[in-house]
């Protein structure tokens, strides 16, 4: 083993006309902070007169290789002195020296903006497009279920309503019965200013049963399963299994869209019940507490304020949004491509969309009952 | 002595009650092409997984480039780890960026390297294998087969390392993609002096690249020898394997005259 004089551990020493390198030129040293900038400073310019001297290099691999070579106008210099393992590296990179003059730049565009508006609207319309043609060829399936009762994919359906229905129990219980104090707290501040302490009942019950109701429980579900539904079928264009369906010959709609529309179609207003219920004992509760009206009061009022009307359109809303939610997210995990961030971005538009859609139809809804004055 | 460059010493990996490997114990020297070779089920990518540090084993050391894995903390090992690369079997590039982002990515992790070396260091791994400035900017999910194990390989090969891992790296590629591939590898090794740990259950493959084999079955490895020297252990899983018609034919000359008369009349 050659006696490597302590001094060649600087990696870039002048001395007469020769420049030594020595020292580590890989990438463990490479990589400490501000290393290559110091030794890109450091390294004098090529000229003729310069001789070149890394037999004191001790480890060098092709990152730190690269260094010089670029430093060196991508040639060893002639006087230069290497090992043959140093030569064989820089033999290396003249052999793989690729298209090292970069990406061909990307052309500028002025007109992004517009290209970019005119995009969302392409995208927007192409969306509503398939999601109605998905909404027809739902119809078209559900009708040639009729009188088939065997060809109903009764398991699917069941075990749908029991993740999107039975374990959402819980989370809808807590945000609904909060829900409800909050909106009683507030309520109550202001009916008292008036005197109209007893018109809290009739204000809780439209405002839960017809509106707050199914719009929250619409917003958790499309949280909690319309995310899920779109991760789980754009993992399945991920692993090819939609692929291998359709290969198959099993149709996307009868095996993944129609369970979950179903499913959501029926635990959607089960859960707007509940929601509604646990909003309105919390607002009782609630009640009870800032303006001293009996809970027992408050539930025997409660029928009388609420119309069968008002609990029909809480009702029909929740069918309506959980057919809405299960559509958009199926739409949407169908259209990931075979890559993870699309997968990603997949779920979130999925979500976000459903919300907006969501509120959208309520809006749509409160109009078509106000001119028919329900 | 040359010292080795891993060396696994009573090694035991376990499932719960399902004991992959038991009392394992491989050394590999620096500079050569070991191949892991075994039956299905049979631990060669869980042993990977354990010397790459990706799995704990039960019991037993696990030394790779002189330091105790399983002793390491988290700096070093992440020191350690900039010194292997590994090409997994269905390449396990990030799908979410291009070619040239997936090899710039363990250049970009140090986050000290300037972006215009980064680049240089790039387009060279690519040309070394065999790619070009346009496939550059594709999505992996453009890619075929043999083309997603070349970025990967590009993408191990990135921060120069003194040792590659390669899961079956010639599986799914067809007859001349994978000859390709092997030459690739072995020019490559040549040009850059890495040592590489390869499991494969391709014979060709094996035959062509490897300086030695080891021979995994029984929950330890059985031989660990040159082709030739494999062949003489007499245990029914080296008979199975190498003197099957396909193991014979990618075997040639190499298989022992006993040998072959025993198939024959």
């Amino acid at each position: 083993m050659p006696i490597v004089p302590a001094i060649s551990a600087q990696p870039i020493r002048l001395a007469g006309g020769v420049c030594y390198l020595g020292g580590d030129w890989t990438i463990a040293a490479l990589a400490e902070a501000g290393a290559v900038d110091e030794r890109r400073q450091a390294l004098p310019p090529v000229a003729q007169s310069l001789e070149w001297d890394l037999l004191g290099v001790e480890r060098l691999d092709t990152i730190g290789a690269h260094l010089l070579w670029k430093a060196w106008g991508e040639r060893v210099p002639e006087q230069a002195r290497l090992s043959d393992k140093q030569r064989a590296v820089f033999q290396a990179l003249a052999d793989n020296e690729g298209d090292m003059h970069g990406k061909p730049p990307r052309p500028t565009d002025n007109l992004e903006w517009l290209r970019f508006v005119g995009d969302l609207w392409g995208e927007a319309i192409e969306n509503g497009r398939a999601l109605l043609i998905m909404f027809g060829q739902l119809m078209l399936d559900l009708f040639g279920l009729l009188g088939r009762r065997w060809r109903v994919p009764w398991r699917p359906i069941s075990a749908q309503i029991y993740h999107t229905g039975a374990q959402a129990l819980g989370i809808t219980a807590l945000v609904g019965f909060l829900i409800g104090v909050v909106l009683s707290y507030l309520s109550a501040q202001q009916l008292r200013t008036f005197g109209a302490d007893r018109f809290i009942v009739q204000l809780l019950g439209v405002a839960i049963v017809r509106e707050l109701g199914p719009v929250l429980a619409a917003i958790l579900v499309a949280g909690r399963s319309g995310s899920a539904i779109t991760a789980e079928i754009g993992v399945m264009r991920v692993t090819q299994e939609l692929d291998a369906m359709q290969v198959m010959g099993i149709s996307y709609g009868r095996r993944l869209i129609l369970p979950r529309v179903v499913a959501l179609s029926i635990s959607m207003p089960l859960l707007v019940i509940w929601t509604g219920a646990l909003a309105l004992l919390g607002g009782a509760l609630a009640a009870r507490a800032q303006l001293n009206i009996s809970v027992w009061w408050f539930l025997h009022s409660l029928p009388n304020a609420i119309s069968m009307t008002n609990y029909g359109i809480g009702l029909l809303k929740g069918v309506t949004f959980g057919a809405l939610i299960a559509l958009m997210s199926c739409h949407f995990g169908l259209r990931v491509k075979a890559n993870t961030e699309s997968l990603g971005r997949g779920t979130t538009t999925s979500v976000v969309t459903s919300i907006t859609g969501v509120i959208l139809v309520d809006a749509l809804y409160a109009i078509i009952f106000s001119s028919v004055g329900w | 002595m040359i010292e080795p460059v891993i060396s696994v010493r009573g090694l035991r990996t376990a499932f719960g009650d399902h004991v992959v490997h038991d009392n394992l114990n491989l050394s590999v020297m620096p500079g050569e092409i070991l191949s892991i070779v075994g039956g299905s089920g049979s631990g060669k990518t869980t042993l990977l997984r354990v010397i790459i540090g990706l799995d704990a084993p039960a019991a037993g050391t696990v030394q790779v480039l002189g330091r105790n894995l399983h002793e390491l903390d988290h700096a070093q090992f992440r020191r350690l780890s900039r010194r292997w690369g590994m090409l997994f079997q269905a390449g396990a590039l990030f799908s979410a960026l291009s070619v040239f982002d997936n090899v710039a990515q363990p250049l970009r992790e140090l986050r000290t390297l300037p972006e215009d070396l980064i680049s240089d260091v790039v387009m060279c791994r690519l040309a070394m294998v065999g790619l070009n400035v346009r496939d550059a900017d594709k999505q992996p999910s453009y890619l075929s087969g043999g083309m997603i194990k070349r970025v990967g390989l590009a993408r191990a090969l990135a921060l120069d390392p003194s040792l590659l891992f390669l899961d079956e790296p010639t599986a799914g590629l067809d007859p001349q993609r994978s000859d390709e591939f092997v030459a690739l590898v072995r020019s490559l090794h040549r040009q850059l002096g890495f040592t590489v740990v390869m499991i494969t259950h391709d014979l060709d493959t094996l035959i062509d690249l490897s300086s030695r084999v080891a021979m995994l079955a029984d929950k330890r490895v059985i031989a660990c020898d040159t082709v030739e020297k494999v062949l003489q252990v007499d245990h029914p899983f080296i008979k199975e394997f190498f003197l099957g018609k396909r193991g014979r034919r990618a075997l040639g000359d190499m298989v022992p005259k006993e040998m072959v008369s025993h198939g024959k009349p």
